[in-house]
């Protein structure tokens, strides 16, 4: 029994670190119609920049982050905004779905060429302290993560259903031409989509890096798991996004340890073709119409 | 005329190719044919038909492990080549289900999801697979009594294999169901509404598609004689699908081109690997953004200008 219950605390943790990533890319698909298939490289490149900011530049660890999500807002929000999706986002979602695939090969080998194929530990922000409840050991660095996911999730939602400019993005999001109508800045609020999406990978970096380890390809099972999260729990709701991922997070782990280790990366997949096949909008999802 | 011309040309020139090469250009050539002949598959699905997947190495791998097993039990290379080819069109075909009810985004997903699956049951099935060692010491094809186990040829048989395979896929496009097809990514609603059986269609693009990543395989296995889960990973999948859009999707000669740029061009710019694929990810959002119909849209678009 506390086998289970350990299992399913450190699956929420790992859950919470997918929500955070698929938060992001929920927040982009809402904010532009835009799917981003390099959102795992958007996490991995942070915690290089966080890395390269502790190692060479000798910052400490919170100086580290606060630099690099101010990087990060720059290029993978408003640059990567700027670059990639503008031009491309009038043709519809297959060009993207293709630019991104393209830049999330390119930016991961470029990764690999300055940085070599090596793993790299990263620091863990919690301590590591081993806390014994009744006979459940849970350490601090799990209970942060849930902690601190749920509290970005809570955040988010109230800033975008209690601020002005969190309901102008929500008008955006379900009615572009309305809310231009009615004089919001629609441009600016897709920025800000993109800002947020920037922050919630570099956040997604410095939890999960610790567990992950840092290497040029740690993107490619976590942008998957994300994306999966975000579907599985409604590609167009917030709090969908951590339902999915811890959802995703615990089921791995359960399966990893009670069926079958080697087919634990297919659960995510598993759930994600139920999913779409009998609910196809998510979990906590509405539908969407189809366009002519 | 003059296009009859050059294709001839084009194909002697192909015939009369490994008279210069060493036995590792051989092989490179061979790889291409192979990544041709899957190419021209996700061409038709992608290009043609507009599903967007990301599972044709999926396809080449159940295509490859088929083989290899049959092969090994000893079933006769002109059983096996329909038999992988057949079974990836079923694969296929199932796999289109999801199609029907989603688009876009979702299905390259759920292709991709299902390129995971294929790739996590060939390393943990060992029983059937070899797991992670593979499966050795695959035959090279016997056909009415002659061994193809020279690998100039072998590739010769691959390049024969190759041209049949894109008679077959221009006889194909050229019929009613090219025409289909188109209407289908042009315009669904509308296909649908002028009496297209749209569900079928997509289908039949998938499956099709797929049988032309199972012949693929077949020889794939063929070639290298050893396959393990590697070259059949999501990665690949990915880089086909790029390698379809880079040449120019929905152009004939797009994956023939495109498989130039993916597989031929790394092998020679190897002290530069790691930048060469960086290079070519970022010339790809390059192109998405300039050059949107592939390289050999190339021409028009100068043509256009002028």
């Amino acid at each position: 029994m506390t086998d289970l219950l350990q299992l399913i605390v450190a699956g929420t943790a790992t859950g919470g670190c997918y929500a955070l990533a698929a938060l992001g890319f929920t927040l982009l698909w809402q904010a532009s119609g835009t799917i981003n298939f390099a959102l795992g490289e958007m996490v991995m490149l942070p915690a290089f920049a966080m890395l390269f900011l502790l190692n060479v530049a000798g910052l400490p660890l919170p100086l580290a982050f606060l630099a690099t999500c101010a990087l990060a807002m720059a290029v993978l929000g408003a640059g990567f905004k700027r670059v990639v999706v503008d031009p491309l986002i009038r043709h519809g979602v297959v060009p993207l779905v293709i630019a991104t695939l393209g830049l999330s090969i390119g930016v991961k080998q470029a990764v690999r060429g300055v940085a070599s194929a090596e793993v790299f530990t990263f620091p863990s922000v919690f301590s590591d302290t081993l806390w014994n409840i009744g006979g459940l050991r849970v350490s601090a660095a799990d209970i942060g993560t849930v902690l601190l996911a749920c509290a970005v999730v809570a955040a988010l939602q109230a800033f975008l259903s209690r601020t002005l400019t969190g309901r102008a993005m929500q008008a955006v999001a379900q009615n572009r031409d309305a809310a231009r109508v009615l004089g919001i800045n629609v441009q600016r609020m897709v920025l800000y989509a993109f800002l947020a999406n920037a922050l919630l990978a570099t956040l997604a970096a410095l939890l999960i890096t610790p567990v992950y380890l840092a290497k040029f390809d740690m993107g490619e099972t976590l942008g998957m798991k994300a994306f999966y999260a975000a579907i599985i729990g409604g590609f167009n709701n917030s709090r969908g996004a951590l339902l999915g991922g811890v959802i995703v997070g615990v089921l791995e782990n359960l399966v990893g340890a009670y069926i079958s280790s080697g087919y634990k990366e297919g659960v995510a997949l598993l759930l994600f073709l139920v999913v779409i096949i009998f609910r196809p909008q998510g979990l906590l999802g509405t539908v969407e119409e189809r366009r002519v | 005329m003059t296009r009859w011309l050059a294709l001839a040309a084009g194909v002697a020139a192909l015939v009369a190719l490994p008279a210069g090469l060493k036995g590792y250009g051989v092989y490179l050539l061979s790889l291409w044919c192979v990544y041709v002949i899957a190419g021209m598959g996700l061409n038709l699905t992608v290009g043609y038909a507009g599903q967007i997947s990301l599972g044709q190495a999926g396809f080449l791998g159940i295509g490859a492990y088929s083989a290899a097993i049959l092969l090994q039990a000893g079933v006769p290379f002109l059983a096996v080549l329909p038999a992988s080819a057949l079974l990836c069109f079923v694969v296929g075909l199932l796999l289109g289900f999801p199609a029907l009810r989603v688009q876009h985004h979702y299905l390259a997903f759920a292709t991709l999801g299902f390129n995971m699956l294929v790739f996590l049951v060939a390393r943990n099935e060992q029983w059937l697979t070899g797991g992670t060692f593979g499966l050795n010491n695959i035959p090279r094809p016997m056909i009415l009594g002659w061994r193809f186990a020279n690998r100039v040829d072998f590739y010769h048989l691959l390049l024969a294999a190759m041209l049949a395979m894109a008679a077959l896929m221009a006889w194909l496009l050229r019929s009613p169901w090219g025409r289909a097809f188109a209407a289908l990514r042009d315009n669904p609603i509308r296909a649908e509404s002028v009496g297209i059986d749209t569900t079928f269609y997509t289908l039949m693009a998938f499956a099709i598609g797929a049988a032309y990543a199972g012949v693929a395989g077949v020889f794939f296995a063929c070639l290298v004689g050893f396959i393990d889960p590697a070259p059949f990973g999501v990665s690949i999948s990915l880089s086909m699908l790029l390698m379809v859009i880079a040449g120019g999707a929905g152009r004939f000669f797009g994956p023939a081109l495109g498989a130039v740029v993916v597989v031929l061009l790394p092998e020679w710019l190897r002290f530069a690997q790691d930048w060469y694929l960086a290079i070519f990810g970022f010339a790809i959002v390059a192109m998405m953004v300039w050059l949107p119909g592939g390289l050999l849209s190339l021409p028009d678009r100068v043509r256009g200008r002028a």
